[in-house]
């Protein structure tokens, strides 16, 4: 059975209807990237998986792990081991770091009958887990992306999936705005994370981010549709070419 | 309805805390203004109808109060406690404050230490600042005073906690504070008032008096019953360099109104004025503020927040004043509302009065919702949706909470936010 298996998915949002038709299948241990220009539904993509209520589901389905997740609510989605990184993480002002993962990893502990989490382990976790995204300690103690730099949001996103631990990553494009040394960083984080139980879709806009993390798959999403299917190579064909022969053509 | 029978029994002592000629004035005001009608400018958004047409006891029989609120006074803490606007010895507890300071009923004050209560009380508030005002100077029974000497710094809060207890009928009661800070002391004062029963009207003045260079941190809790009725009136008088803060916190009564108005007179005077209003049902919070800048070089700084559910409402009205003299003043003011219903009403007013021309006042009012980007985020990270909601609405009120430099105050208050916003994780 595929981990995540999308079929015919339209989604509209406010009458416009956005995804169009989309058809992928992921299976357990596989990195799909999904690119397109801008406009052509790639982050509608990732809100939906995650769901993201404004949007409207108007056909198809998304099975995950042989179920409905269409049906499910965003926080089940999460406990269940569906993950988005944001493309604009959301700043939350007095809440803390530490206390917000906290909630979030008991949230998905008892979702699954277990007890919360030790302080002590919960402590262990997050100091492994920050080394691996290069944050310093003070971030713990810092609101939520409140006064963080771009880059930090993204680091932030990583390091929550890698202490959540979730089997399907979605990523909307957390390249954007990295400079080389943040985006070595990203990379470094969901390579370490990569295994044979666990799938990542990667939604980006440029072909930079996959020299790093090396996907099996790299699909074209244009006008709300996959129009392209391929390996690695056609991410660097896209580089060299752009999106230009493949608008209008999924008209 | 407060009016004819005006008169505290003479048993009282009343007659001890101020003269019968000011009583007999005070009486006056209050018979000519009585209730301030919505078509008052200051009063046009509360009503006190609800109040004017209550019939309120105010002799009462003794009760004996087994528990007090642990957020308005820990265990063991240094205290004096008022039931029903009467002293309570034996909840009350002065152990262990450095020599000098003198914190002791108004009753006992005024005895044993009457010039320092005769050089302030009554002269800090204006005695028709509102009716209420002068409505307490003739009905009050008794209430805190409390003494700092020059120099002195007391480490430990002191807890001074009006209860209004539960009677067969409502009640009133005047509770009245004096304050002194002598020059270059340190203190810091929690003051609650809370009310065990249903449609009770607590009725405060306090009138705060901070020496040069004095600081001073002050904490007003308002808890109890959302049945019951809060007024407040809070005057401070700053000197030169004093540093003052003050933080209201509203949490209980039906119908609440504060005015706290400060007085920044001497030159690099700092005051600060912080607040959380937290409504529900049919809660109603007014906070009416003055900073009158009336000498050069004060800054002055607030923030009052507020929740407000259901049908709740409240209002923020924050006038400034900067007198022509008072050059430099640099002060900000805001209020911020998250509005968690359709029904839930603010209504936020500014009023800056500025005479002075090389000045900084920055002033500001939001009123919004809560975020939905923020509540996917936390949901998309497996927190529940209720859960999602009161983390962000806690975030939102601790804001003010963590303003507050006494530890033990900012916990215990943010354990029954936490309740009150039902927080689980």
């Amino acid at each position: 059975m595929a981990l995540l298996e999308i079929r015919n998915l339209h989604a509209s949002v406010e009458g416009n209807e956005i995804l169009r038709g989309v058809n992928l299948t992921v299976n357990a241990g596989e990195v799909h990237a999904i690119m397109g220009p801008n406009g052509s539904g790639k982050s509608t993509l990732a809100q939906v998986l995650a769901g993201r209520d404004e949007y409207e589901i108007t056909q198809g389905e998304v099975l995950y792990k042989g179920e409905d997740l269409l049906e499910m609510d965003p926080e089940e989605r999460a406990a269940e081991g569906v993950f988005l990184a944001f493309q604009y993480p959301v700043q939350i002002p007095g809440v803390s770091n530490a206390y917000f993962l906290k909630a979030a990893v008991n949230a998905i502990r008892k979702h699954h009958g277990e007890p919360q989490i030790d302080a002590f382990d919960f402590m262990k976790l997050v100091k492994e887990k920050q080394e691996l995204v290069e944050m310093d300690s003070s971030f713990l103690n810092r609101a939520v992306n409140d006064g963080f730099s771009g880059g930090e949001k993204k680091r932030n996103e990583i390091f929550q999936m890698a202490v959540l631990q979730p089997t399907l990553c979605v990523l909307d494009e957390t390249d954007s705005g990295l400079d080389i040394d943040a985006l070595k960083i990203v990379a470094n984080g969901v390579n370490a994370m990569r295994s044979e139980n666990r799938a990542f879709v990667v939604v980006t806009h440029y072909q930079r981010l996959l020299n790093y993390i090396v996907p099996d798959f790299v699909h074209v999403l244009v006008d709300g549709r996959l129009v392209r299917s391929g390996g690695k190579e056609l991410a660097m064909e896209l580089e060299e070419r752009g999106y230009a022969e493949f608008e209008g053509a999924a008209v | 309805m407060i009016g004819a029978d005006l008169k505290p029994t003479e048993s009282c002592g009343c007659e001890q805390v101020f003269s019968a000629e000011l009583r007999e004035r005070a009486g006056e005001i209050w018979e000519r203004e009585g209730f301030p009608t919505t078509k008052h400018e200051e009063w046009r958004f509360t009503s006190l109808r609800e109040i004017a047409e209550t019939k309120f006891e105010t002799e009462l029989p003794a009760v004996q109060i087994d528990v007090i609120d642990p957020v308005a006074m820990p265990e063991g803490a240094v205290s004096l406690v008022f039931v029903d606007g009467k002293f309570d010895p034996d909840r009350s507890n002065g152990a262990g404050l450095p020599d000098g300071v003198v914190l002791s009923s108004l009753k006992y004050g005024i005895t044993e230490h009457r010039d320092l209560v005769e050089a302030h009380i009554g002269k800090v508030i204006a005695l028709d600042e509102t009716p209420f005002v002068a409505l307490n100077t003739r009905m009050t029974l008794d209430g805190a005073f409390l003494f700092v000497p020059r120099g002195v710094v007391i480490e430990q809060p002191i807890y001074i906690v009006h209860i209004a207890a539960e009677h067969a009928s409502p009640t009133l009661t005047n509770s009245r504070s004096l304050f002194v800070f002598e020059s270059d002391c340190q203190a810091k004062v929690v003051e609650s008032s809370i009310s065990l029963g249903a449609k009770n009207l607590q009725n405060t003045v306090a009138e705060v008096v901070v020496g040069d260079n004095a600081v001073i941190e002050h904490v007003r809790l308002q808890l109890g019953s959302e049945e019951a009725y809060h007024i407040t009136n809070m005057q401070i008088a700053q000197r030169r360099g004093a540093n003052f803060k003050t933080t209201v916190v509203t949490l209980g009564g039906k119908i609440v109104r504060n005015d706290i108005n400060g007085l920044l007179n001497g030159e690099g005077t700092e005051c600060t004025m912080n607040g959380l209003y937290v409504g529900r049902g049919e809660q109603h919070v007014d906070n009416h503020t003055r900073l009158d800048h009336a000498f050069p070089h004060c800054p002055s700084h607030e923030l009052f927040k507020g929740v407000l559910d259901d049908k709740s409402s409240a209002v923020f009205n924050g006038k400034i004043i900067v007198r022509q003299i008072a050059q430099k003043t640099d002060s900000k003011q805001s209020n911020m509302n998250l509005l968690l219903s359709d029904d839930a009403m603010i209504n936020t007013k500014p009023q800056l009065e500025i005479f002075a021309d090389d000045v900084r006042c920055t002033h500001g009012a939001t009123i919004g919702r809560l975020d939905d980007e923020a509540m996917f985020y936390l949901q998309s990270r497996g927190i529940a949706k209720d859960d999602a909601r009161s983390l962000l609405v806690y975030a939102f009120a601790s804001d003010v909470l963590d303003r507050i430099g006494i530890e033990v105050v900012r916990d215990t208050l943010e354990e029954r936010l936490l309740e009150r916003f039902h927080k689980t994780p």
